[in-house]
């Protein structure tokens, strides 16, 4: 069902990309569908995940929310080491699936996050940077609903992730998966609520903002920290007299 | 979009003679900084205003705000007087300030690692990279300081945070401000900006 709405999500963006103008950034032909859905996301994330998360946060101990962010964090490894493989990365690999193990004995079924203590950091792989490892290019920016930024190629990335998510086929029960899905957003908005009001004082445009922080995140993931330098013409001169 | 982006942040930096090397000197601010927050209980509870000051202090006299408003307008640089260049690199201090601020109180003493500058000596443009520790099972968030040197010594021009510029991402931002209101319109937009009420911290914890 989720898949669907996001196949639909893409294909709306897809057909409205050949009537909408163009804005600021040549990354974003979108960039009008692109604000309407973003305001869309952002009074549904004002009105319902926010309150929740913070509500979470207030709830729960510290000790509690990191193990629960843990727990599904080591479910995504599975997935990392996946990636790692798919993009050439072999020891990365092994040792991706080394903190799966690790976590899922000694981490109590991946509540403790043991491995990065062990000195097996974690690591950020998904199906969309696997596409762009592979040389697909992200092609323009959207705003997906209910899902936030993302790109032709990594919208696409993420009907594969979304198969391959362990809670997705680790259990056929959909009232246990649907309260595991939401058990994580909320999870994740809550580890996410600092950053939103730095980005609430940051930006003249959130929209706009939100967007080129994402694009330039998402190179330097693919790039594994180590994107290569965009030098800039207008920057070569000299600064002061 | 997971971790804590800029979030964490920015703990940055000072001290140090103006003749230090680029990574002792990010260092020195840094650990300097952070210190100071771990004794500040006010900061720790989201005094912005005081984080404000500190940052006013400690870290501001180290950047570059002319190279780094310079970036920020690429092309429309040159088309601004110089009293607008002047105007543009002030208001762009003031709220990369006020972002640093409401960034900092979230300081909650995670460890800080240096990676080893590899630069030759007469390099006068240097990248310091450094890793801000997560609880939990969250990757690392990368912080890199981008350097160049002057006749003041070494001086900051850009920050990324997890590979985010804190400078070229206002880029398209100001572009359309500019082609939309002008070079003055941007100048006002900055200021309005800089005049709303700086949050303290929602929620609790």
């Amino acid at each position: 069902m989720e898949v669907n709405r996001l196949c639909a999500a893409l294909l709306f963006a897809g057909l409205l990309a050949g009537c909408a103008t163009s804005g600021g950034n040549p990354a974003d032909p979108l960039e009008k569908v692109n604000r309407a859905v973003f305001a869309f996301n952002d009074a549904a994330d004002k009105a319902l995940l926010t309150p929740v998360a913070k509500g979470y946060r207030a709830v729960f101990p510290g000790f509690f929310r990191t193990g629960v962010s843990n727990f599904f964090s080591n479910l995504e490894d599975v997935w990392i080491s996946v990636n790692d493989v798919l993009q050439g990365k072999f020891q990365q690999g092994l040792e991706d699936i080394t903190r799966v193990i690790h976590n899922s004995t000694f981490g109590l079924a991946g509540l403790f996050d043991a491995a990065s203590a062990a000195g097996l950091p974690k690591h950020n792989e998904d199906f969309g940077q696997t596409l762009a490892v592979w040389g697909i290019e992200s092609g323009p920016y959207v705003v997906i609903p209910l899902i936030g930024p993302s790109t032709f190629r990594d919208g696409f990335g993420l009907l594969f992730d979304y198969k391959a998510d362990l809670v997705y086929w680790g259990t056929d029960s959909v009232p246990i998966r649907n309260s595991l899905y939401a058990t994580r957003a909320i999870s994740n908005r809550a580890n996410l609520l600092d950053a939103s009001n730095v980005l609430e004082q940051a930006a003249l445009d959130r929209y706009a903002f939100v967007r080129d922080a994402w694009l330039q995140r998402r190179r330097n993931l693919v790039y594994d920290g180590n994107p290569p330098r965009e030098r800039d013409e207008s920057d070569d001169e000299p600064t002061t007299k | 979009m997971k971790t804590a982006f800029f979030l964490l942040a920015l703990v940055a930096p000072l001290a140090c003679a103006q003749t230090a090397a680029p990574d002792a000197l990010v260092k020195g601010i840094t650990d300097e900084v952070a210190a100071t927050i771990m004794k500040d209980k006010d900061i720790q509870a989201g005094d912005t205003k005081k984080a404000a000051d500190l940052i006013e202090a400690k870290i501001v006299p180290h950047f570059n705000f002319t190279r780094m408003a310079r970036i920020a307008m690429a092309r429309n640089w040159r088309s601004a007087t110089p009293e607008q260049q002047k105007e543009l690199a002030a208001e762009f201090k003031t709220l990369l300030v006020r972002t640093y601020s409401t960034a900092l109180v979230n300081y909650k003493g995670q460890p800080i690692d240096y990676k080893p500058v590899r630069a030759k000596s007469d390099d006068t443009e240097v990248t310091v990279r450094s890793e801000v520790k997560q609880s939990g099972s969250s990757q690392p968030v990368s912080i890199d300081y981008e350097l160049e040197k002057t006749d003041a010594g070494w001086k900051i021009y850009d920050v990324k945070v997890g590979g985010v510029s804190l400078v070229t991402t206002y880029r398209d931002t100001f572009a359309s401000e500019v082609r939309e209101h002008g070079i003055d319109g941007l100048i006002k937009s900055l200021a309005a900006k800089n005049r709303e009420p700086l949050g303290t911290r929602a929620g609790k914890s």
